[in-house]
C-alpha cells in the first residue's frame, strides 16, 4: 500500500512575538540526519531546536538500504527494533551478466548479531519513526515545521539565524548550528563553500513499484539483484530491491544524453518496468531521474557551524553509503558536542569530528566512485576489461571479486587517529564494536546494548577491571562486583579474545585496549578520547 | 585450463582502478599496445613456462564462450 503523507502541524514559534533565550543547538533540516541528531543530543540531555522548511516526510523511498552499523546506532537512538520489524531483511546479493547469474554473496554468514547485514526500509518510515521518537523528548526537542532558515551569521561564540514562517520572519541565536539540510544545503551555499568533485554523466531512472506478485522470479526472495547488460535493458545496468508494503525499487541506467523529463514520464517508464517484471500487474508509486556526484567539503566544521550528512558529502547511491554515512556522522558528533556543551571536553574535540568523519566520507566516495566507474565504462577499453572480467567470473573466484556493483557500506575504522590510544587487539582501537550475544542471571542482552551511549570498560575473560567513577564497567566470562555476563556460545570471547580489557567510546568505537588495565591507564585513555591530548590543548 | 585461487582480494578494487586509470588519455590502439606490453612484462615476472602455458590456454578456453 502506498504511503500516506500526512503533514506535520505548524505551530507559530515563540520568536515571532518575543526574544527566545539562546538555544544550545539549532539543527537545520528534519530529514533522517537532522532528526537523529536531535534524538542523540536529547538522550544526552542536550536541548535543540530543529528547523525545517517543509512539513511532510520525504516523498519517495529515497534512502532504503540501512546497514548493520546504522541499525546498531538507531538501536541506541530507540528506533532500531521498530525499523527491523518493519523492514525487509536481506543478506544475499546476486549479480547477473545478461540473464546468467555470475556471482552471489552472503553478507552476514555468521550468527550471534542483534542486527542483520542490511534491511530495506523507505526513508519516509525512518523519518516517521524519528519524529515519533523526538516527540518523547518534549522538553528537549523543539521541532518546528514550516520554519525556513533564510540567513545565518557566525558571531564567533554563537550563531544568529533568520527564519521565515507562514506568519512572518523571526530571529534566534544558538551556540552551535548543525547543517543537516542535505545535498543542496542552503547553509553551505550561503557560506560560499567550495563543493565540487566528480559528476557522473550517466543518468539513472529510479522507480518504486507496488505489486502483489514478486518480481524476483517465482520465489519471493528478499535479495539484491544487479544486472550488467541484461537482455531486458541491453548495454546498461539494472538493480532490483524489495521494500516493505509490496514495494519494489528498480534502478535503471540511462544514456548520458537521455532527456530526464521524458524518461520520467509514465508512458516511457511503464514499458521499461514491464520488460523486467513481465505481465505481472504493478502500479507506479514514485519515479525520479537523477545524475550523481561524488563530493565532500574540505572542512566539515566551520567554527560554530557543523555540517552533517549530505550537506557535507554526497556519493553515488551504489553501495548504500549516503544515509549510512550520515548516521555515522551523527553518532560521531553527538557525544562530542554534548561533552563540549557540558564542559566535559575542550571545544577542540569537535574538530576531531572532521578528522574522523572526513576520513569516512573519503572512503565512501572512493568506493562509490569505483563502483560507478565499473558500472558505466567510459571507453572501449574499459568496456572490454569489464566484459572479460564478467566472462572470467563464470568460474574464476578472483574475477567474481572484481565485479563491482557497489561495495556495500561497512563500519568506518578510526584506527590511528588522535583520540585513540595506540594498541593491538583483535578489534583494534578505532574500530566499531562487533556485536555479540550475552547472558546474565537477569536475562539475555547484546554487547551493543551494554557499551553504546557512555564510556564503557569491558573485561573479556580473565582480567580485573579497576574501579573508576566516570567509566561504566562490565565483565564477560568473569565474576566481579560489577555487572557480569556470559558470552553466549562463546561469540564475544572469540571476537575480542580473552584476558584483555577494551575501552569503548560512547559511539561504540574501541578507543583503547589494556592487558591488564590500571586506573591510570584507563583514565588517561578516556581523557585522550575526550580531547585532552589534542595539540591546541597542550599546555 | 585451470581455476586459480583468488590472490587479489582485498586489494582487487585498488588494482582494477590502477589498471583502468593507466589507460586514461590513450587511443584505443595505444591501449591495446599497452595491454600487450603489460602481458609480456607479467610473463617475464612469472617466469615459468608451464604456468604461462596454462594461463594462455585458460584465457583461450573462454574464447568461444
Amino acid at each position: 500500500m502506498a504511503y500516506d503523507y500526512t503533514p506535520f502541524p505548524y505551530v507559530a514559534p515563540p520568536g515571532l512575538t518575543g526574544t527566545e533565550p539562546r538555544h544550545a543547538v539549532a539543527i537545520v533540516g528534519a530529514g533522517p540526519i537532522g532528526l537523529a541528531m536531535a534524538v542523540d543530543l536529547a538522550q544526552r540531555g542536550i536541548r535543540s531546536v530543529v528547523l525545517d522548511d517543509n512539513n511532510v516526510v520525504s516523498v519517495g523511498s529515497r534512502a532504503i538500504c540501512w546497514s548493520k552499523r546504522t541499525l546498531e546506532i538507531f538501536d541506541r537512538l530507540g528506533i532500531g527494533q521498530r525499523m527491523l520489524e518493519k523492514g525487509v531483511t536481506w543478506k544475499v546479493g546476486r549479480q547477473f551478466y545478461g540473464d546468467r547469474e555470475v556471482y552471489n554473496f552472503d553478507l552476514l554468514p555468521e550468527d550471534g548479531h542483534k542486527y542483520p547485514a542490511f534491511i530495506n526500509l523507505q526513508q519516509y518510515y525512518v523519518e516517521e519513526y524519528l519524529v515519533a521518537r523526538a516527540g518523547e523528548f518534549p522538553e528537549l526537542i523543539d521541532l518546528r515545521f514550516k520554519n525556513k532558515v533564510v540567513g545565518h551569521q557566525d558571531k564567533g561564540d554563537f550563531v544568529a539565524l533568520q527564519i521565515e514562517t507562514p506568519d512572518g520572519e523571526y530571529q534566534i541565536e544558538a551556540d552551535y548550528l548543525i547543517a543537516c539540510d542535505g545535498a543542496g544545503s542552503a547553509t553551505r551555499q550561503r557560506m560560499g563553500l567550495e563543493f565540487s568533485g566528480q559528476t557522473f554523466e550517466e543518468q539513472f531512472l529510479i522507480a518504486d513499484i507496488e505489486m502483489e506478485q514478486s518480481p524476483f522470479g517465482d520465489e519471493d526472495v528478499p535479495e539484491r539483484w544487479f544486472w550488467f547488460d541484461p537482455t531486458f535493458h541491453p548495454g546498461k545496468s539494472a538493480l532490483l530491491h524489495m521494500q516493505p508494503d509490496n514495494i519494489y525499487r528498480i534502478d535503471l541506467q540511462l544514456d548520458a544524453d537521455a532527456d530526464g523529463k521524458a524518461e520520467a514520464a509514465e508512458d516511457k517508464v511503464v514499458p521499461r518496468i514491464k520488460a523486467i517484471v513481465g505481465d505481472k500487474p504493478f502500479k507506479l508509486d514514485w519515479v525520479s531521474v537523477y545524475k550523481f556526484r561524488c563530493i565532500k567539503l574540505d572542512q566539515m566544521v566551520h567554527n560554530r557551524v557543523i555540517f552533517v550528512g549530505d550537506s557535507a558529502h554526497v556519493v553515488s547511491p551504489f553501495g548504500a553509503r549516503g544515509g549510512n554515512g550520515g548516521i555515522q556522522d551523527v553518532d560521531n558528533l553527538g557525544w562530542k558536542l554534548a561533552a563540549v556543551l557540558t564542559d566535559n571536553a575542550p571545544a577542540s574535540l569537535i574538530r576531531t569530528y572532521h578528522q574522523e568523519r572526513s576520513h569516512g566520507a573519503a572512503e565512501n566516495i572512493k568506493n562509490s566512485s569505483r563502483s560507478t566507474n565499473f558500472m558505466t565504462p567510459k571507453t572501449p577499453i574499459e568496456a572490454l576489461f569489464r566484459a572479460e572480467a564478467l566472462t572470467l567470473a563464470q568460474d574464476q573466484p578472483f574475477a567474481q571479486k572484481l565485479l563491482n556493483s557497489g561495495r556495500l557500506s561497512v563500519p568506518c575504522s578510526l584506527e590511528g587517529m588522535d583520540l585513540q590510544t595506540p594498541g593491538t587487539a583483535q578489534v583494534a582501537p578505532g574500530r566499531a564494536l562487533i556485536d555479540a550475544p550475552l547472558e546474565s542471571e537477569t536475562g539475555s542482552s547484546w554487547l551493543l546494548n551494554e557499551v553504546q551511549g557512555q564510556f564503557t570498560l569491558v573485561g573479556f575473560g580473565d582480567v580485573v577491571l579497576p574501579d573508576l567513577p566516570s567509566v561504566r564497567r562490565i565483565g564477560i566470562n568473569q565474576r566481579a562486583d560489577y555487572p557480569c555476563f556470559t558470552a553466549t556460545n562463546g561469540h564475544a570471547i572469540r571476537r575480542y579474545g580473552s584476558g584483555k580489557a577494551y575501552l569503548f567510546r560512547p559511539d561504540g568505537h574501541v578507543c583503547a585496549v589494556f592487558d591488564p588495565p590500571t586506573e591510570q591507564s584507563v583514565l588517561a585513555a578516556r581523557a585522550r578520547a575526550l580531547g585532552a591530548e589534542l595539540e591546541e590543548n597542550a599546555a | 585450463m585451470s581455476i586459480a585461487p583468488d590472490r587479489l582480494s582485498p586489494d582487487q578494487d585498488d588494482f582494477y582502478n590502477t589498471l583502468i586509470q593507466a589507460h586514461e588519455g590513450l587511443s584505443e590502439a595505444q591501449s591495446h599496445a599497452m595491454n600487450a606490453r603489460l602481458i609480456l612484462l607479467m610473463a617475464n615476472r612469472i617466469g615459468d613456462l608451464a604456468v604461462l602455458t596454462d594461463l594462455i590456454e585458460t584465457a583461450r578456453s573462454y574464447a568461444d564462450g
